[in-house]
């Protein structure tokens, strides 16, 4: 298949081949993850911005260590010490960065639908690195990869996801991917935390968790944000711990070989237990290293987008 | 200076008339209307093909002046509202200064006499400031001119300011808009609550958030006797109150606007944030509720809530975008695009709405083609679409939801207080001067 989209925005608008199409295009990468020599001059000469505008650690270094790979320039640009503390708007940044003739903006944003309007007015590549609550493709991305590989394939895989749903945006994406892909999803959480009308995503919904677990293949295990809460809605953490963390005691008496899955960073004790975080069933540091092959697939394939837009308008 | 028009269509609910006349105009006052009339000192303008209404009169209107002349002023608005086929708009009074004591409406109307191209009304605040604290001197605003009082852009919280807010009113014999939102319930929400929100990831402002205010409100004012006018409708709850109250006997009218009868929340779904309003865009379900409700009256009146704001206010991310979007030159053929042609109105039905409804609510002798009446009209060529684009729009700012849109229905002749003030494609050299 040929890839003809400059950006990815989130999983939402893709299609069920679209994206097999960035899996099976990532485990080519992977396989370049495991050689003496990890890098490829797939994206030579090419220019690609890390503009974060929300602090993190684990997404950024992943991004530039696939962009390195590529043997792409990597620029990293923190808001705290840009122009955007000279009260720049972001389209202004954006635009300031295409004159620059960057090839590629990978942002992470505060606000939901940064990215969308972002690509609206620059020609170059935008890849959504988190959206406000919206949308985190990536992780989404790199969360099926984890879970194609270990269980063979994604079609009627029972996934449950467990926590804030509400306020995570790695839940839309995860849930827009695997029901396009045939999953069978389960969000689990206190009502307050379940976002109205999620069900028409194509999930079911349960407050219990031993529900959630009991045929789950596997579980992928939100972060409390208990910094989140500011109206006091929010249940108390030991109380959380008790109804819905993932404990020893939950994850034996759930189908044997359950994959805990988790996109970090970990709150141990709050939303998981050590011992399982760290356990046999755990999958999550694979899911750290899976992530460098999807978003070397994401890069490459954004690239290409934009070339062959420029070839159809040409 | 005469003007006769030749073989319209006239639309008069208050004459009961829908057929072809001539009308001819002098001394700013419709003259006569009947058919086969000859004046030749009078300018002729042929309108066959064409349908005569009288002009519109817009409750909501947001002209910024004084305080944000950068994006709209009462010149700028009132040529936008000209071109839209209005005559009269009723200025609101969250400007700044607000619009809440003598001395201001006196310099607010100063700018009107000296600037406005249509007629200009004001609506003066509630309260000092509009911080929901202290009440306005309502007789004397009313005594200076102020049609109406709102806090309108916000709601006041207090129950027992409110409650004495409509008893004073009543005393006063002065209407009431209420702005319905109870902001403890809408939050920091951007767009309707639901499965829009979700998908958006978006902060949700929930229908409760309005219609328990409306509830509130109208229990008020029922209460107190006084008139109370329920702003930018949007869901389908607040529809069933108002219904209620009307069959109770309360004295309420209410308005909805062009976007709500027309979008529904799925349009924020790509963060055009000239998709954000407050309240903001709801269902399929409540958009039809209120196009029914305006076709049989639980709704009384289509307002704009015209609320111009820059580019600089609104190309930015959704969450941090202004609230509100233009629509003053836009309602008519959004009336004819979504109520008329799918039959909730007739053109009478229609008139009604946006012109007549309107000009009684605030006292007006408007919204009728009488012998004797100040010659508002507009003259309308069905057959004729335009395109919503930023060119086409005279407003200061351009946003508009619209933008890019076939619509149905020109604006072919604005007449204002007896004067040709706009002509499809160029405005006439002279200027009415607005009254209010």
């Amino acid at each position: 298949m040929l890839w003809k989209r400059k950006d990815l925005l989130g999983l939402e608008e893709l299609t069920p081949e679209e994206i097999g199409f960035i899996l099976s295009t990532a485990e080519s990468f992977k396989e370049v993850t495991t050689r003496e020599i990890k890098k490829v001059p797939a994206l030579r000469g090419k220019t690609v911005v890390n503009l974060f505008y929300e602090p993190s650690t684990r997404t950024r270094i992943s991004f530039e260590i696939a962009a390195k790979r590529l043997s792409a320039d990597v620029i990293n640009i923190a808001t705290e010490t840009s122009s955007v503390q000279k009260g720049e708007t972001l389209i202004d940044t954006g635009t300031n960065i295409e004159a620059l003739k960057a090839d590629i903006i990978v942002m992470r944003h505060n606000c939901s639908g940064a990215a969308a309007i972002l690509a609206r007015h620059v020609g170059i590549s935008v890849v959504n690195a988190g959206d406000g609550w919206h949308e985190h493709p990536t992780q989404a991305l790199l969360d099926m990869f984890t879970l194609k590989e270990k269980l063979g394939r994604i079609k009627d895989m029972k996934v449950s996801i467990v926590g804030d749903i509400a306020h995570s945006r790695v839940a839309r994406s995860n849930i827009w991917g695997l029901t396009k892909l045939g999953a069978r999803v389960t969000v689990c959480a206190p009502p307050m935390l379940i976002p109205p009308g999620i069900e028409r995503m194509g999930v079911s919904v349960t407050h219990r968790i031993e529900e959630a677990l009991r045929e789950a293949d596997a579980v992928n295990v939100l972060r409390m944000q208990f910094e989140r809460d500011t109206q006091g809605a929010f249940p108390l953490q030991l109380e959380y711990f008790q109804d819905f963390g993932i404990t020893q005691e939950r994850i034996q008496k759930a189908k044997k070989g359950i994959l805990v899955m988790h996109p970090g960073p970990l709150n141990r004790g709050i939303e998981i237990e050590s011992s399982v975080a760290d356990g046999e069933n755990s999958v999550i540091l694979e899911q750290v290293t899976n992530g460098i092959a999807v978003r070397m697939a994401v890069l490459f394939l954004v690239s290409q987008g934009r070339e062959q837009k420029n070839e159809d308008l040409n | 200076m005469k003007i006769l028009i030749k073989h319209p269509r006239v639309i008069d609910p208050v004459q009961a008339l829908d057929g072809v006349r001539d009308i001819l105009i002098e001394h700013g006052k419709i003259k006569k209307v009947a058919e086969g009339l000859q004046d030749e000192a009078a300018r002729v303008i042929d309108a066959s093909g064409c349908i005569a209404l009288p002009g519109l009169v817009d409750m909501h209107v947001h002209l910024r002046e004084p305080g944000r002349e950068d994006k709209e002023t009462i010149a700028s608005g009132t040529r936008a509202a000209l071109f839209g086929g209005v005559t009269s708009v009723l200025a609101m009074p969250n400007t700044a200064p607000a619009i809440d004591s003598v001395a201001h409406i006196r310099l607010l109307k100063e700018r009107i006499r000296k600037t406005a191209a249509a007629n200009v009304y004001i609506c003066a605040a509630i309260t000092k400031g509009r911080q929901g604290k202290e009440l306005t001197p309502f007789a004397q605003l009313k005594a200076e001119g102020a049609l109406a009082i709102s806090d309108d852009g916000s709601s006041v919280d207090s129950t027992a300011l409110m409650f004495e807010a409509f008893k004073s009113a009543k005393e006063h014999d002065l209407l009431v808009i209420c702005h319905c939102q109870d902001s403890a319930l809408s939050g920091s929400g951007v767009v309707n609550l639901g499965f829009t929100s979700t998908r958006t990831g978006l902060r949700g402002i929930s229908s409760e958030s309005e219609f328990r205010r409306v509830e509130r409100d109208l229990g008020l004012a029922a209460e107190a006797g006084a008139r109370v006018h329920i702003a930018h409708v949007s869901c389908r709850e607040s529809v069933a109150l108002i219904a209620a109250a009307k069959k109770k006997g309360v004295r309420v009218t209410a308005e909805t606007a062009p976007h709500y009868f027309t979008l529904t929340e799925e349009s924020v779904l790509g963060y055009d944030t000239n998709m954000k309003m407050n309240p903001p865009l709801r269902s399929a379900e409540d958009r039809q509720a209120l196009r029914q409700a305006l076709g049989d009256g639980t709704i009384d009146i289509i307002a704009s809530d015209h609320a111009p704001h820059t580019e600089n206010e609104k190309e930015i991310e959704f969450e941090r975008a202004e609230f509100g979007v233009i629509g003053l030159q836009t309602e008519l053929s959004l009336a004819i695009n979504e109520l008329l042609e799918p039959g909730f109105l007739d053109w009478t039905g229609l008139v009604q709405r946006i012109s007549l409804a309107p000009a009684r609510v605030l006292g007006l002798h408007k919204g009728t083609l009488g012998i004797g009446v100040d010659a508002d009209i507009v003259i309308v060529d069905p057959r004729k679409d335009w395109v919503v684009t930023k060119e086409s729009l005279v407003s200061k700012s351009k946003n508009s939801s619209f933008l890019g849109k076939r619509l149905p229905g020109t604006v072919a002749y604005t007449i204002c207080n007896g004067v040709l003030a706009y002509e499809n494609q160029r405005e006439a050299p002279q200027h009415p001067k607005g009254g209010g």
